[in-house]
């Protein structure tokens, strides 16, 4: 019973786990090249759902301010203009907007995993143009048939 | 409500990477794949993370599918397992 | 497995990732700070701007890498039988609605990477659904017609001249005195408040990653498709 609790209560992470091993399964023990890049994509994407994850708040919104506290804000900024002194540096104008913390998801995590999906997407494309590599030089992109043609001489 | 939507997700992302690593034909394997990645961003999206599903749902689902099935379209189709 | 016992629960606002003081300072203090009602694309041009710039260095690194790995050069030393695709006449309806389609997916590209500051968006979205429609032009076709428009030493300089304009930007920092990709003090050039000036050099640098994001896409799917031959495609 206190087995299932702990399960049912974070079954979330459960199932990231499960998909992340699944991705390593693939990669360690399939044949195919291209199911093992398919391995290494999806090992990927559960590395990054976990990430985000974690950047969840319960009742909290996009990490995009509303319209209305942008809209008081650029009054503040005109007001910002007009008071500019000589030396061309703003004094700090007072912000009247008040941001709670706990109203926004935590953006740091969206843009670590943002700059890894597109790097991923660049390895995927690395790892694809080496099976295609292979495939020419071997007529083949199943592992255990290109080991047999190193290991004969070719 | 959202907690059943994001159950459903999870489960049918968890078919989806055991679908696409078992089917023998490889333009399957990519196409089951891109569905894998719609899944997730749809996951994302739902856990307000617009970016990081924007970003998933145009490189993901689209240009990695599209490498895929070139690839698979230049080498072979079959896979032995 | 056994460390999932110990991982927050799901949605905790107090959670150590989420209150730590370098998160909460990066929620409150973005708009005040740089103009920018998104976040994310707030940190990552300007806060993470390192990390951004050598992210657009590893993806210039890929194409190249896929360019090397697959081109032939000299004499063929050993030619495998050419696979034969299923070559027929481009069908009329694909070809139309590609045709109807590809302007509409390039503004929508160049609308995510200008208001990436108010809506979810950016360079890298942008920079791909840029590259996207350059894929479909030459699925829909030929590559022969894509090449038509971005030939292949066009698609690198134009690479080439992403992270020029994102380097560019930060050495201007220095050149002005400042910090590199500091860009506050880019308000002597282009004559706003230090803060707008933060919030439109995040634009330029987002354009930046836009080019070299959609050339190197481009260049990815045409190697990968015609084996590094850049004759014909699929």
């Amino acid at each position: 019973m206190e087995i299932f609790e702990a399960i049912s209560t974070k079954i979330n992470y459960w199932v990231y786990i499960v998909i992340m091993m699944i991705g390593l399964y693939a990669m360690i023990a399939k044949n195919n090249m291209i199911k093992k890049l398919i391995g290494m994509s999806i090992f990927q994407t559960a590395i990054i759902l976990f990430y985000v994850s974690i950047g969840v708040k319960e009742g909290a919104t996009i990490p995009i301010l509303y319209h209305d506290q942008v809209h008081g804000a650029h009054d503040d900024h005109h007001e910002a203009d007009t008071s500019h002194g000589e030396n061309g540096v703003v004094e700090s104008h007072a912000t009247d907007i008040h941001i709670n913390p706990d109203e926004f998801t935590n953006p740091l995590v969206h843009v670590l995993m943002l700059t890894a999906i597109v790097v991923g997407v660049s390895t995927l494309g690395v790892g694809l143009a080496i099976t295609q590599k292979l495939h020419r030089e071997y007529g083949s992109i199943e592992e255990h048939e290109i080991l047999e043609l190193i290991k004969s001489g070719k | 409500m959202i907690w059943i939507f994001d159950s459903i997700i999870l489960i049918f992302l968890v078919v989806t990477a055991i679908i696409s690593l078992q089917v023998k034909d490889l333009l399957s394997a990519a196409m089951i794949f891109g569905v894998y990645s719609f899944l997730m961003c749809l996951l994302w999206a739902g856990m307000a993370a617009v970016d990081v599903a924007f970003t998933e749902a145009a490189v993901g689902a689209g240009v990695s599918a599209v490498f895929l099935i070139a690839t698979v379209l230049r080498t072979s189709r079959r896979s032995s397992d | 497995m056994s460390a999932v016992s110990d991982f927050p629960d799901w949605g905790d606002p107090h959670s150590p990732a989420n209150s730590y003081r370098l998160s909460q300072g990066y929620i409150t203090e973005t708009f005040p700070e740089t103009s920018v009602p998104n976040m994310v694309t707030a940190v990552l041009a300007d806060y993470r701007g390192y990390d951004t710039m050598f992210e657009t260095v590893v993806i210039f690194t890929a194409g190249i890498a896929i360019i090397a790995i697959l081109r032939r050069y000299g004499p063929k030393d050993k030619v495998v039988p050419e696979q034969k695709l299923y070559k027929k006449e481009p069908d009329l309806i694909v070809e139309t609605t590609c045709r109807l389609m590809i302007p509409i997916i390039q503004l929508f590209a160049l609308y995510v990477v200008a208001h990436g500051h108010h809506s979810p968006g950016g360079g890298f979205q942008g920079g791909v659904i840029f590259g996207a429609s350059f894929i479909l032009l030459a699925l829909a076709r030929d590559l022969q017609a894509a090449q038509k428009w971005v030939p292949e030493n066009r698609i690198l300089n134009l690479a080439g001249i992403g992270i020029f304009i994102y380097s560019g930007f930060g050495f201007l920092c220095l050149l002005l005195g400042s910090n590199f990709l500091d860009y506050s003090i880019l308000h002597k050039v282009m004559g706003v408040t230090p803060i707008e000036a933060r919030s439109h050099s995040m634009l330029g640098v987002e354009i930046g990653v836009a080019f070299t994001v959609a050339a190197i896409m481009f260049s990815i799917y045409s190697n990968l498709a015609s084996k590094g031959e850049m004759k014909e495609g699929l």
